[in-house]
C-alpha cells in the first residue's frame, strides 16, 4: 500500500523543550489514522511541520511523496488542513473565504465544487453571509469546507470537534466518513478517545515527543485487555488495593487482567468479610488502553 | 509561479475597497483639511522656488504623496498584523505561495491603495488649485514613477513592520516614531531651500525626500536636488528593502516557527 505521509526522526525543540524526539511512522494512504496524546505531546507540531508552519530541526517528511521542504508546493497541494484554533477574516462571506482558499492554490471556476461542500457541511443558506455573524459551530465547518476546498488526497483534523455541538459532530463525521471512503487519507487528532475509537483504524499515542504506540485500532485494544470491575463495598481487600484506580465513596473501581482475576476478588472479599452491595463489569475501551499507555511511559 | 497571488493579490484590494469609508474617504478629507489650513495661512508668506510657484500649488503634490506613501504602509502593515493577531494568516501559509508570490500580492495591493487615495487626493484638491495648475504638467511620467516606487517602498515597509509586530502597539510605534516623522520631515509642507543648512543637509539622508522631491518635480519641472538623483535613491530604496523583506519571508521569520 502507498505511503501517504512518511515522517522519519523527526526532531524539533522550542528552547529546552523536546516538542518532537524522533518521530518516526507512515500514514497509509486511505487510512483513517488517530494521533493521540495528552495536550504538549507533540500532536500540533507535528501536524505544523506537516503542513509547512513550522520548521523541524531534523528528520524528513513527505506528503504523498513530496519533501514538505524541498517539494512544498506538490506537498501543500496534496494536504488539507483544519486548524484547531477558531480562526476567520472578518472582512469576508463564507462563498469569499471558499473561493479565495481555492484561489490561493491556482484553482479558478470553483463555485459548484464549493456549492457540493457548502451543502455538505449544512452551510448552504449561509454562504453569502459575513464570517462573524456565524456561530463558532457554523466557523468551525467553514474551517473544514477550506481545508477540502483544494480536494487534497491527504486530510489533518487537528481537534475538530472542540467546543461542537453533538448533532454538528455527528454530521461532520458523516461527512468525513465519506470523504475516506471516496480514497481521501484522514489523519485525527482529539481529546475524545471515543471518537477515535469509532472511526480510526490505527492510532498512534505520542508522549513528550516520542511514539509510544503506533497499532491497529483492535490490536491496541485486544493487546491491553482488561476487565474494570465496578464494586459498591465499604473496602477493598488487601490483597487487592494494588489493583484500585478509583473510588467514589462507597463505589470502587478495580482494574483486573483477566476474569481469573475476578474470581480471586470476590474469593478475597468472602474471606475477608467485607459485604459488597453492588457490581458490575466493564471492557477495556480506548480510554482505558491510553491511561494505561500513557501511565506506563511515564 | 502559480496564480495563487493573483487570488491573495484580489483578497488584499477588496479588503481595503470593503471598507472604503475608512481607508479611501477618511485620508482623503485628512488632506483636503490640510490643504485648507495651510494654503490660507501660509499662501503668499512663504516662497518656494524662489517664487516661482505658489505655495498651494507646491503644497498640493506633497500632499498627494504624502497620503500615497502612508496609505500604501497602513494597507500592508495592517492586514498583516490582523491576520497574525487573529490568527487567519494560516490561509496564506498553508497554500503553496512562494515568498516572491506573497511579497508581490501585498506589496501590489498597498501600492494599489496608496495610487487609489492619492488619486482620490489630487482630484479633490485640484478643486482649490490655482488656475493653470495643471497647464504646466511637464514631467506626468516621472510623477508616476514616484508615485508607484514610493508606494512600493512604503508598502514593503509595511510589510516589514507587519512581520516583526506582535502586536498593535509596536505597529502605532513604527508608525509613529519612524513612517509620520519621516514623511512630515521630507519636504511636502516645505521646500528644504527655506531651512537652515543643517537640517538642509540632514533631510539629504531621508530617502521620503526623494519620493515627494522626485514626484513634485513632475508637476513643476523644478526640484530641490536632479530628479535623476532621486530616482536612483528611490530605485535602490526599493531595491534593498524588497530584498531585505524577500529574506524575512524566505526564513520565515516571525511567521513561521
Amino acid at each position: 500500500m502507498t505511503v501517504a505521509v512518511s515522517v522519519r526522526q523527526l526532531r524539533k525543540a522550542f528552547g529546552p523543550v523536546r516538542a518532537l524526539d524522533g518521530i518516526d511512522l507512515d500514514v497509509r494512504e486511505g487510512e483513517f489514522f488517530g494521533l493521540l496524546g495528552p495536550n504538549g505531546a507533540g500532536k500540533t507540531t507535528l501536524i505544523s511541520i506537516l503542513a509547512g508552519l513550522t520548521r523541524a530541526d531534523a528528520g524528513a517528511v513527505s506528503v504523498m511523496g513530496y519533501d514538505v521542504v524541498a517539494d512544498y508546493r506538490q506537498a501543500r497541494r496534496s494536504l488539507g488542513v483544519v486548524p484547531q484554533e477558531l480562526v476567520f477574516d472578518p472582512f469576508f462571506t463564507v462563498r469569499e473565504t471558499l473561493r479565495f482558499q481555492a484561489g490561493y492554490f491556482g484553482l479558478r471556476k470553483t463555485d459548484a465544487w464549493i456549492d457540493e461542500i457548502l451543502a455538505k457541511l449544512g452551510l448552504t443558506d449561509k454562504a453569502h453571509a459575513n464570517m462573524r455573524s456565524l456561530s463558532g459551530g457554523m466557523k468551525r465547518r467553514v474551517l473544514v469546507g477550506q481545508a477540502l476546498v483544494h480536494k487534497p488526497q491527504v486530510i489533518v483534523l487537528d481537534e475538530p470537534t472542540a467546543g461542537v455541538d453533538v448533532g454538528l459532530r455527528q454530521s461532520l463525521w458523516a461527512f468525513v466518513r465519506e470523504l475516506n471512503q471516496s480514497g481521501h487519507t484522514i489523519i485525527l487528532t482529539t481529546h475524545y478517545l471515543e471518537e477515535a475509537e469509532e472511526l480510526c483504524g490505527r492510532i498512534a499515542m505520542l508522549k513528550e515527543g516520542r511514539v509510544v504506540a503506533l497499532e491497529e485500532k483492535q490490536t491496541l485494544l485486544h493487546g491491553y485487555e482488561g476487565v474494570t470491575i465496578r464494586i459498591t463495598a465499604p473496602a477493598a481487600p488487601a490483597a487487592f488495593a494494588g489493583k484500585l484506580v478509583r473510588r467514589e465513596g462507597d463505589v470502587l473501581f478495580f482494574n483486573l487482567a483477566n476474569y481469573a482475576e475476578l474470581e480471586q476478588l470476590l474469593a478475597a472479599y468472602r474471606t475477608g468479610g467485607i459485604r459488597f452491595t453492588d457490581l458490575a463489569l466493564q471492557e477495556a475501551d480506548l480510554e482505558d488502553v491510553f491511561l494505561r499507555i500513557m501511565g506506563r511511559a511515564s | 509561479m502559480s496564480s495563487g497571488w493573483l487570488t491573495l493579490l484580489y483578497k488584499e484590494l477588496l479588503r481595503f475597497w470593503k471598507v472604503a469609508f475608512q481607508t479611501i474617504l477618511a485620508p482623503v478629507i485628512t488632506a483636503l483639511l490640510y490643504l485648507l489650513i495651510f494654503s490660507h495661512t501660509l499662501e503668499g508668506r512663504v516662497s518656494v522656488y524662489d517664487g516661482r510657484v505658489g505655495y498651494t500649488a507646491f503644497l498640493i503634490p506633497g500632499l498627494v504623496m504624502m497620503s500615497v506613501l502612508q496609505n500604501a504602509f497602513a494597507n500592508s502593515s495592517s492586514s498583516l498584523i490582523q491576520s497574525k493577531i487573529t490568527g487567519n494568516l494560516i490561509f496564506i501559509l498553508l497554500p503553496p505561495l512562494s515568498p516572491l508570490e506573497i511579497f508581490g500580492a501585498y506589496v501590489l495591493a498597498a501600492m494599489g491603495r496608496g495610487l487609489v487615495v492619492g488619486g482620490g487626493v489630487f482630484l479633490v484638491t485640484l478643486w482649490f488649485a490655482p488656475p493653470g495648475f495643471l497647464a504646466g504638467f511637464p514631467h506626468p511620467f516621472w510623477t508616476l514613477a514616484f508615485a508607484c516606487l514610493g508606494s512600493a517602498i512604503l508598502g514593503t515597509l509595511g510589510l516589514i513592520a507587519g512581520i516583526w509586530a506582535e502586536k498593535f502597539d509596536q505597529l502605532a510605534a513604527f508608525q509613529n516614531f519612524v513612517i509620520l516623522p519621516l514623511t512630515f520631515l521630507s519636504g511636502v509642507f516645505y521646500s528644504i531651500h527655506s531651512l537652515p543648512p543643517f537640517w538642509q543637509g540632514l533631510s539629504r539622508f531621508n530617502p521620503f525626500f526623494y519620493m515627494i522631491d522626485g514626484f513634485r518635480y513632475g508637476f513643476f519641472g523644478l526640484s530641490d536636488v536632479p530628479p535623476a538623483t532621486s530616482l536612483l535613491v528611490v530605485g535602490g530604496s526599493a531595491l534593498g528593502l524588497s530584498l531585505v523583506t524577500l529574506l524575512l519571508l524566505q526564513r520565515g521569520y516571525k511567521l513561521r516557527q
